[in-house]
């Protein structure tokens, strides 16, 4: 059976956010982890709004083609649409936040390598 | 040698629930409740063409003053960590001089980029877009200026007052639908008008303008901060 692509969409999420995973757990230098954590972000926005998509139905805006009185036949979910675009927003928030902190960290050790940094190491 | 086979154990873990997740999953047929509510309401109640948007901007209102406010402190706390000690002397050396091409294309691009940015923000209740989309365009248009010009300086008074008056009259807004509508941010105490034009939907294209300048404001003043810091 070919996978639908609701089903493709979420395996790619899902993948990416593995990615993103791997590169927050094995990579040294903080600008790489900051990559890292933004992949896995979006593969989190990617699974959200896969799972909002039914098959055969368009986007939740309505036109001349989708009036308002069919619209709950017409339309797919709105919210995880809703909800994406919020989680986009502040994860572009919390990236700005990471490169700051790493900028900072830069400047004081002359170096991005998250092994040089041991105060909080136990 | 060991971290990285800890590492891919725990992936291979979650890998496995992510499966598991996949496989079992369903799509729905019809709509929930929720989306039904939603999908049902807006274009009588609201009067937006876009269902996205009246759940942003008047169901959850409230939720978006809170995420507007969030990002106004990441972009406080980004301005505040990077002015820390920043002034130590350091003066930049002299960056490497920019291309004719970018200089010449971003005198030709910024404008239309701005301009993109307020058409989409402008729009939002009508075609897929917005206050965050819109802001963030409008950023884009502040990066190249400061791609084409790294020491460009923009003024942080101009960007802070842009940035709180739209903050200011959101919450203003929010209020008058309090006393003169249904509830806070209710968009009903202006006309909702005819389903999809420019003047529909009530306060709902006033308040995704004021959102997007505010997020434009709060992007750019992140963006000037980083580029103000950067010492070689």
């Amino acid at each position: 059976m070919m996978p639908s692509i609701a089903q493709l969409a979420m395996a790619t999420g899902f993948i990416l956010i593995l990615i993103g995973f791997y590169g927050a757990l094995t990579q040294r230098n903080l600008l790489r982890m900051i990559v890292a954590f933004t992949l896995s972000g979006t593969g989190v926005n990617i699974v959200i709004v896969a799972i909002g998509y039914m098959h055969g139905r368009t986007a939740p805006i309505l036109d001349a083609t989708v009036n308002a009185a069919d619209a709950v036949s017409r339309v797919i979910d709105p919210v995880p649409q809703a909800l994406v675009l919020t989680a986009i927003v502040i994860g572009l928030g919390v990236t700005a936040l990471m490169l700051a902190y790493a900028l900072k960290l830069h400047e004081q050790r002359r170096s991005l390598d998250i092994a040089k940094f041991t105060e909080l190491k136990w | 040698m060991i971290k990285r086979f800890i590492a891919l154990t725990l992936l291979l873990a979650i890998g496995g629930l992510f499966a598991s997740l996949l496989l079992g999953y369903t799509p729905d047929s019809e709509l929930n409740q929720t989306a039904r509510y939603y999908a049902e309401r807006t274009s009588p109640d609201i009067g937006a063409a876009n269902i996205v948007t009246a759940i942003i901007v008047t169901y959850r209102g409230l939720d978006t003053l809170g995420e507007v406010t969030v990002l106004f402190l990441s972009a406080a706390i980004v301005g505040l960590v990077l002015a820390l000690g920043g002034k130590s002397g350091k003066t930049g050396r002299g960056t490497v001089p920019v291309g004719e091409l970018l200089t010449t294309g971003t005198r030709y691009l910024a404008p239309l980029i701005m301009l993109l940015g307020v058409y989409v923000f402008v729009n939002g209740h009508l075609t897929p877009g917005g206050g965050f989309q819109g802001g963030a365009i409008l950023a884009s248009g502040v990066l190249l200026l400061l791609l084409a010009d790294p020491l460009k300086r923009f003024s942080h008074v101009l960007i802070a007052t842009i940035e709180s008056f739209a903050g200011l009259l959101y919450v203003l807004i929010g209020l008058f639908g309090l006393v003169l509508a249904g509830g806070f941010l209710d968009n009903r105490f202006l006309p909702t008008g005819e389903l999809g034009a420019l003047f529909s939907a009530g306060a709902i294209p006033l308040i995704y303008s004021l959102i997007g300048l505010k997020v434009g404001a709060e992007f750019a003043s992140m963006l000037a901060s980083l580029s103000e810091s950067e010492t070689s």
